[in-house]
């Protein structure tokens, strides 16, 4: 029977040890967001060997794109994204040492195999349940590419940000070994 | 804006059915877990899903309407309007390579028909952008029959996966043209849950694809289960002897549409 873990970040490798795949958590502490144009520039700014405007070490990256806060919230209605469009950036930041990344949908062979490599883990949240994690989000304060708008990166403080663990360090992978499990067909 | 606040009565009710019969417990938190973002949003007047959306506008004008101004322009004034007030995200880039938000959610996507009478009938879908990539059309040769069709629609389904967020819904279209194949998908997808096509054939149709996708295990946001959709609706139109295409659109959970009769 799969567990309730709670999970702070930053993640540190011991955190990692422990989490299977299938597992729920429910994450206290930062968060970065950014999807497909930040990721865009990050992998740029890397392959130019250039800074980046935020240091990933550690760090757990949320596929999101919010809509407008209301006047008085905290941030707009903020569910995941789909994340194979990041795949293409995810193993060069995992190398740098980024911990985790929370989205939806299936990764690819590479970034699942950087994955495995440099420890780090994939976690889906409920597509679709904007409304139900935005009330567990308590701040957001952008810190990059304010320009890019909903796609900018912010830093998040989050309390119990409700996800499912798909891909840990062991190579596992719930869309796969779920799927398999309940399908009926040939 | 009412529709990507309020979910339709129709999908909550497939939602809190399916949490009675879907077999994955992870499944069942999942499907719980957006009834409870749908009761939130709703009682907070959020939107359910932060990508409110692509405005598609399906017009029906009464050939009799004589219409003063522009139409069209007033759509999507209509859109930047309900964009604006109800804090939805903008979603839309002006060029699809240039790529730069024109930052109020315009154009909408308009397919306007004219058609008897005297009234103009607008519906509106907010579609997200997740569920519409995992979307496709196949001109399939004739030979292929209705199996083709639903090997084509639950391949489709199986290989969307955990993208499109399902529960989805699916809208087939059957026959046309190329494009209009495509538009048929679309348009079954204004569709309420349990409505059937009028013909029994395709009910069966209908029926038979729900519970085949069903069996593809892919299940609530993908990570295993029996209820990967909600509902398929299918429309077709006459097709010309040498064609047989198939359209496949998805639509997420988030099933966002309104109509008005003007």
């Amino acid at each position: 029977m799969a567990q309730t873990i709670k999970l702070r970040t930053p993640l540190k490798d011991s955190d990692l040890v422990s989490l299977k795949s299938g597992d729920k958590v429910l994450i206290t502490g930062e968060l970065l967001t950014g999807r497909d144009a930040a990721h865009k520039r990050l992998y740029d700014l890397v392959d130019e060997g250039k800074p980046l405007p935020v240091d990933v070490k550690g760090q757990v990256i949320y596929y999101v794109g919010p809509s407008p806060a209301k006047p008085g919230a905290v941030i707009g209605s903020a569910g995941p994204t789909t994340s194979y469009r990041m795949d293409a950036y995810s193993p060069t930041l995992i190398e740098l040492g980024l911990k985790g990344m929370i989205g939806k949908g299936a990764r690819s062979r590479e970034v699942r195999e950087a994955m495995v490599k440099h420890k780090a883990v994939y976690l889906a949240a409920v597509g679709g349940a904007a409304a139900l994690i935005a009330k567990t989000i308590k701040k957001a304060q952008v810190v990059a590419y304010e320009d890019l708008g909903a796609e900018a990166i912010n830093r998040l403080w989050v309390e119990d940000f409700p996800a499912i663990v798909v891909n840990d360090i062991y190579g596992n992978d719930l869309y796969e070994q779920g799927v398999k499990h309940y399908r009926k067909l040939p | 804006m009412s529709s990507n606040f309020n979910v339709g009565e129709d999908v909550l009710g497939a939602l809190k059915k399916a949490v009675q019969t879907e077999e994955s417990p992870t499944g069942r938190e999942i499907l719980e877990q957006i009834i409870e973002n749908d009761r939130i949003a709703r009682a907070e007047q959020v939107p359910m899903c932060q990508d409110t959306g692509f405005a598609v506008v399906l017009l029906e004008v009464g050939q009799d309407v004589h219409i003063q101004g522009d139409l069209r322009e007033a759509v999507n004034e209509g859109v930047r309007q309900g964009y604006k007030e109800g804090y939805l995200r903008k979603s839309i880039l002006g060029d699809p390579i240039k790529r730069v938000n024109t930052k109020d959610n315009t154009p909408a996507v308009i397919h306007a028909e004219i058609v008897p009478g005297d009234v103009v009938t607008v519906r509106f879908a907010a579609k997200g952008g997740g569920s519409e990539n995992m979307s496709r059309i196949k001109m399939m040769p004739p030979s292929a029959g209705v199996e083709g069709v639903k090997k084509f629609v639950v391949e489709t389904v199986a290989d969307a996966g955990s993208n499109p967020c399902p529960p989805i819904l699916v809208g087939v279209g059957i026959g046309g043209t190329f494009e209009q194949c495509a538009l048929l998908a679309k348009k079954a997808l204004f569709r309420k849950v349990g409505e059937r096509n009028s013909d029994p054939y395709y009910a069966d149709l209908e029926r038979e694809l729900l519970t085949q996708v069903n069996k593809t295990g892919v299940g609530p946001q993908g990570l295993g289960g029996t209820t990967t959709a909600l509902d398929v609706f299918v429309l077709t139109y006459p097709c010309h002897i040498a064609s047989f295409p198939a359209a496949v659109n998805i639509q997420c959970h988030a099933a966002r549409h309104e109509e008005r009769v003007l």
